[in-house]
């Protein structure tokens, strides 16, 4: 967390110049009460006219310096802050583009948007109070309290006594709320969650008949979070209250002992006003303190959310040395041999994988959910690094390659259709930045896309919304494929790509696969029909591999395919 | 402004209806603020009158002094306490009115048509759910509260400074509206900025957004340094608006307290030269320069309190939107006796919106116990289908029956009550297993669940989950599987057992084994009971007793499997294109 402190550095300027700014308005500020004790001790108990006015002058020339220093100062916790906050956002979004899938896995993209976003607005708060109040508000309780002491050594007694009990009376309140906050921020998330639950599953509700359940559901959240803010309530609204009976029992107090020291002679009547008013100040302050309090405890989360990400370091780097291998004739493009591979917990997500695969061989990868499908193309171009075993693409394992030239060789269909926001122009452009619109086309005539582009009416130039919003699954998803062909990569992987799309377009799809040459496909499904003409067939089965070899063989020899395969084709279609 | 006050007034008055059960704790509120400013106010008089007393070495009148101090202290403590009863009493207003407009909220979700809920994105209606319904707690009833208080420091202060000192308290009504017209000045110019900086934050956020989540994407296509270039240089956009926002708006706080210290050294001056004249005393130059004080702050704060009050007026107008949609038609209060599983669509024609027609004059007649099949690509509107046979959505012309009633003469619960409908994406609310299946029969008693978890394939994987039929299920059935989440569902409408089957065959989410346990279970469910059925698969729809096409929304064919392939149309060709490709693929 300290290291976020680095950040301040380029706005050393601004961090140290701007609170010294605003003391001297708040020195200003302080010198008020005292200047207008002057005005009454001798301008009306003299009645010496000509001093009030001077003096009054002098209230108001200290004021406009007061207005120029604060504004500076304003500007000063802007720029900084800004600034602040600007080069927190690039770095983190730089290394957000560093950190591999693992880490990337364990924070969650949820957390991560937060964390650029809210939490860095929460820390950008942060120097903007630090450099306009932290300095101010203390100082001003201190700076009043030596005014006091100046004016008169007992009575600043009063003060002293004060403080600490307006500081106690903060921090016992602010002790006994603060936490409830949290939970008050949980029962909001419930209703949320009760209403989402409500929307969602609206036609099973209404079919069954539940909504005066649902009802009685959501009255309970509702009420739970009422009940719960009216409790805190109860506490915190003691704070205002309790303060300034303090101050003011401070002020009484003042007059009290005030007027004995008047009586003596030895304080005037224009310095018991003058002590009121600084009594005044300090509550004020103290006030703002309490704000600045709230603000740094939410500020500190923040840093420690958002320093999390900037310390991560990516797993997978490039290697020193890390070169693109010379071509050999008769090498596989893809070989496995002995791979293990585990998440997070201790048990292996992938055991003991070995295979080879030829160029522009077909691959079909089958299995059950959570058999390690997903996890087995990731392994390929270095997304995670293999726990034990190596991966090696033309020949060269993985980890001596650059990682660039590395990923140039893939083009990947993920399960999740997901486009960015632009033109389909610029979608398709992401593989290839410099791609001919013959080549886009090319791409969209495989991908069984070109037909519905064409009908568009802007085409390639048509506007994509974010996450692809106004097209269909089955749009997105064909999309995908072409973005994936463009340029026709030498190794080409559908993670599952097909489950938005009928299946008269699916088979499409794949027969127009089948005739690409040259490239290397993985085709990752659970549909025996997608992989059933693939030139090798890998079965997983709970991360391990079952069965490897051609459709025919595995019919076989592979008890696990076997029932797959019966379960969704019918006899006839399986012996074919 | 007037504009906009004859705009406000009817959310305002809405708001207030709302309010009304609260309304005695709404008048305690008001009357505990008027006392407690009331006697706030009080006291600098009384802190002026006890300088007066204290005018110099032996001038001091200690019995008036104590006198008037133990009077202080009393109106002090009283203040402080009106002060807690009035935050005592807006929470209970803000927070119980909040409350029952959820409430209200909620029931109105309960009641609107499907076509609504289909319409609207579910995450806007959750915002309104939770977060515009916390900012009109916010800023309409707290805001309203210190508005109130303001309002009324306002005048009474204006009051006692007339009572001191008619020429004085002039110049004080003079020079603060200044800090007014500043602060305004300042808003006007600030808010352009502020516009800008939240564009410029909106495009952030979504840049963020998608390439955060995309990063996998990013990685595949080494895109990392092109994202970066677009990042960089929205967020020097965002920094430019931010800085200048940021530095606008800050400038109200130091304006304003510049104009407050321009009022206090005015009243110092003249309360001086008036009291050098000997028009004044001393301790009531004190009061005014405390009046001063007070008298501002209320306006500074005012002027924040407006931008509160406006963007609580705009969320409250967005849940007003949502409370104006209509109802679900009122229904005819007759009840659909059980049926005995027949169907009649009888000229039927639908269209989602006035432009697009969808389904025109179709006829189909269901006998007891047969499988209807609903097959086309994907997006071609096969739940529309549903739609009409639950009665979420209704005709535009023609008539459904069930059993040779109209579905519109009865009520929509005894029509819904005839199917039992299991749907891909299986939806389970946060619960136990147990309450999940007893989901339509809460007093379904423990063999009753168990049998029918039991018939479903179910029971098994239950068994195995930590706390068996006691374990909690999270939002969106996170700890379990989509195969399994189906399967509970199924269990769930096996409870009720209704005469009639609305089933959405699963595509490729689910692994072979869960899938087998699915087909099965939804075999036996379907004995004898009349069935809808999208289909996927190819077994079930040669199986089918009739079989609609759907392409586009329409319904292009029905009839069965080998009549549809005899009149080789779009059913046909969906066929064909299906084995050509096997064939072509496997020379």
């Amino acid at each position: 967390m300290k290291k976020l402190l680095r950040y301040l550095k380029p706005f050393k300027k601004q961090v140290i110049l701007g609170p010294l700014f605003k003391l001297t308005e708040a020195i200003f500020e302080l010198l008020v009460p005292t200047l207008m004790a002057h005005i009454i001790d001798r301008g009306v108990g003299r009645s010496d006219l000509p001093y009030v006015w001077k003096m009054g002058a002098l209230i108001v020339g200290l004021g406009v310096v007061g207005l120029g220093c604060a504004l500076t100062c304003q500007y000063f916790a802007a720029r900084a802050s800004q600034g602040v906050g600007t080069l927190l956002r690039q770095d983190m979004f730089k290394k957000i583009g560093q950190l591999s899938h693992r880490e990337l896995d364990q924070f969650g993209t949820a957390t991560l948007i937060t964390r650029v976003t809210s939490d860095v607005n929460q820390l950008q708060v942060a120097v903007a109070m630090l450099i306009r109040l932290v300095v101010r508000a203390p100082f001003l309780v201190i700076g009043a309290t030596v005014m006091a002491m100046t004016i008169d050594l007992k009575m600043s007694l009063i003060f002293l006594a004060a403080i600490p009990l307006i500081g106690l009376t903060l921090y016992v309140v602010m002790k006994k709320t603060v936490p409830f906050y949290r939970t008050i921020q949980k029962k909001l998330d419930r209703i949320g969650t009760v209403s989402r639950e409500n929307l969602e599953g609206v036609r099973v509700i209404r079919a069954f008949s539940r909504q005066e359940q649902e009802k009685a559901r959501f009255d309970d959240a509702s009420g739970n979070l009422a009940g719960t803010s009216v409790r805190v309530g109860r506490v915190s609204a003691l704070l205002n209250p309790l303060t300034s009976i303090i101050m003011n029992f401070g002020i009484i107090a003042i007059l009290y002992f005030g007027g004995y020291q008047v009586n003596s002679g030895a304080l005037s009547q224009g310095q018991i006003i003058a002590l009121v008013n600084y009594m005044t100040q300090i509550l004020l302050a103290l006030v703002v303190v309490a704000n600045l309090v709230v603000i740094f405890t939410k500020a500190s989360a923040s840093a420690t959310r958002v320093s999390e990400v900037l310390e991560t370091v990516p797993s997978i780097t490039q290697q020193p040395g890390a070169a693109v291998p010379a071509p050999t004739a008769g090498c596989p493009k893809v070989q496995l041999r002995d791979v293990d591979f585990r998440y997070f917990t201790s048990e292996n997500a992938l055991t003991d994988i070995s295979f080879a695969v030829q160029p522009g061989q077909t691959v079909g990868i089958i299995g059950g959910t959570g058999a390690g499908k997903s996890t087995l193309v990731n392994l390929l171009p270095r997304f995670y690094d293999a726990v034990a075993g190596t991966v090696e693409i033309d020949g060269q394992d993985v980890r001596q390659w650059p990682l660039d030239a590395l990923r140039a060789q893939f083009g990947l269909v993920p399960q999740q259709a997901r486009l960015f926001t632009g033109t389909i122009r610029e979608n398709l452009l992401w593989q290839v930045p410099d791609a001919t619109d013959e080549q886009l086309w090319r791409a969209l005539d495989i991908a069984q896309a070109s037909e519905f582009v064409q009908k568009l009416p802007q085409g390639l130039d048509a506007p994509v919304q974010q996450g692809g919003k106004n097209l269909s699954g089955g749009q997105r998803q064909r999309l995908t494929i072409a973005r994936a062909l463009v340029g026709m990569p030498p190794i080409l992987i559908l993670d599952d790509s097909a489950s938005a799309l009928d299946f008269a377009t699916d088979a499409a799809l794949r027969a127009a696969l089948a005739r690409i040459e040259g490239s290397t496909v993985f085709i990752v499904s659970q549909r025996v029909s997608a992989i059933k003409n693939a030139d090798l067939v890998l079965v997983l089965d709970d991360g391990q591999l079952v069965g490897s070899g051609t459709h025919h063989q595995l019919m076989d020899s592979c008890q696990v395919y076997r029932e797959i395969c019966l379960s969704q084709l019918s006899e006839e279609e399986a012996a074919q | 402004m007037k504009r906009d006050t004859r705009k406000e007034s009817p959310v305002l008055g809405r708001l207030l209806r709302y309010m009304r059960p609260h309304l005695l704790f709404l008048v305690l509120a008001l009357l505990a603020a008027a006392a407690s400013v009331g006697l706030t106010l009080y006291g600098p008089v009384l802190i002026g009158r006890a300088i007066d007393m204290i005018v110099g070495p032996g001038q001091v009148k200690f019995t008036g002094v104590l006198y008037i101090l133990l009077w202080l202290a009393g109106v002090y403590l009283l203040a402080a306490v009106f002060q807690w009863a009035m935050t005592l009493c807006t929470n209970r207003v803000a927070f119980f009115t909040v409350r029952d407009l959820r409430r209200t909220l909620f029931d109105k979700l309960q009641k609107v048509p499907l076509r609504f809920i289909d319409q609207s994105a579910h995450g806007d209606l959750i915002t309104r759910m939770v977060s515009d319904i916390d900012l009109i707690s916010d800023g309409l009833l707290q805001g309203f509260a210190q508005l109130f208080t303001g309002v009324i420091t306002i005048v009474g202060t204006l009051l006692f400074m007339l009572s001191i000192n008619v020429k004085i308290a002039l110049v004080v009504v003079l020079i603060t509206p200044l800090s007014l017209f500043v602060a305004s000045f300042i808003a006007r110019h600030s808010h352009d900025q502020f516009r800008r900086q939240s564009a410029a934050r909106g495009d952030m956020g979504a840049l963020v957004e998608e390439m955060v989540a995309g990063q996998k994407v990013v990685r595949a296509f080494r895109y990392e340094s092109r994202a970066q270039d677009t990042f960089d240089g929205i967020n020097q956009q965002l920094y430019q608006c931010g800085v200048r926002a940021q530095f606008y708006s800050s400038m109200t706080n130091p304006c304003t307290r510049f104009v407050n210290g321009l009022v206090y050294a005015g009243v110092g001056i003249i309360g001086a030269v008036a009291a050098i004249a000997g028009h004044l005393t001393v301790g009531q130059i004190s009061a005014f320069l405390t009046y001063a004080n007070q008298y501002t702050k209320p306006f500074n704060e005012i002027s924040g309190v407006v931008t509160e009050l406006q963007s609580a007026f705009a969320s409250a107008r967005r849940v007003f939107a949502v409370l104006d949609e209509p109802d679900e038609p009122t229904e005819a209060p007759a009840v659909l006796p059980r049926s005995d599983g027949s169907v009649g669509l009888e000229q039927v024609s639908f269209r989602y919106s006035p432009q697009k027609p969808l389904i025109e004059d179709f006829s189909l007649a269901v006998q007891p116990g047969q499988r209807i099949a609903i097959v086309g690509p994907t997006g071609c509107g096969k739940t529309t289908i549903i739609n009409l046979l639950m009665r979420f959505y209704d005709v535009n012309s023609g008539r459904i029956c069930i059993s040779g009633t109209d579905i519109q003469d009865v009520t929509r619960q005894s029509v819904r009550q005839q199917y039992g409908m299991v749907l891909q994406d299986s939806w389970l609310f946060s619960g136990t297993v147990r309450q999940n299946i007893a989901y339509a029969r809460p007093d379904a008693t423990d063999e009753e669940i168990v049998a029918a978890a039991k018939f479903a394939h179910a029971h098994s994987f239950i068994k195995r989950l930590p706390q068996g039929y006691d374990t909690v299920i999270g939002e969106d059935g996170g700890s379990i599987s989509q195969g399994q989440r189906q399967l509970l569902c199924i269990a769930r409408i096996l409870l009720v057992s209704p005469p009639m089957l609305i089933l959405d065959e699963a595509t490729s989410n689910i692994d072979t084994r869960t899938e087998q346990r699915i087909q099965r279970a939804l075999a036996k469910l379907m004995e004898g009971r009349t069935s809808f059925v999208v289909a996927h698969r190819l077994s079930t729809i040669k199986e089918a007793d009739n079989i609609l096409v759907m392409r586009d929304g329409h319904i292009v064919e029905q009839g069965r499997h080998q009549q549809l392939l005899d009149a080789g149309g779009f059913y046909a060709k969906l066929y064909a294109s299906q084995f050509e490709v096997q064939e072509t693929a496997a020379q």
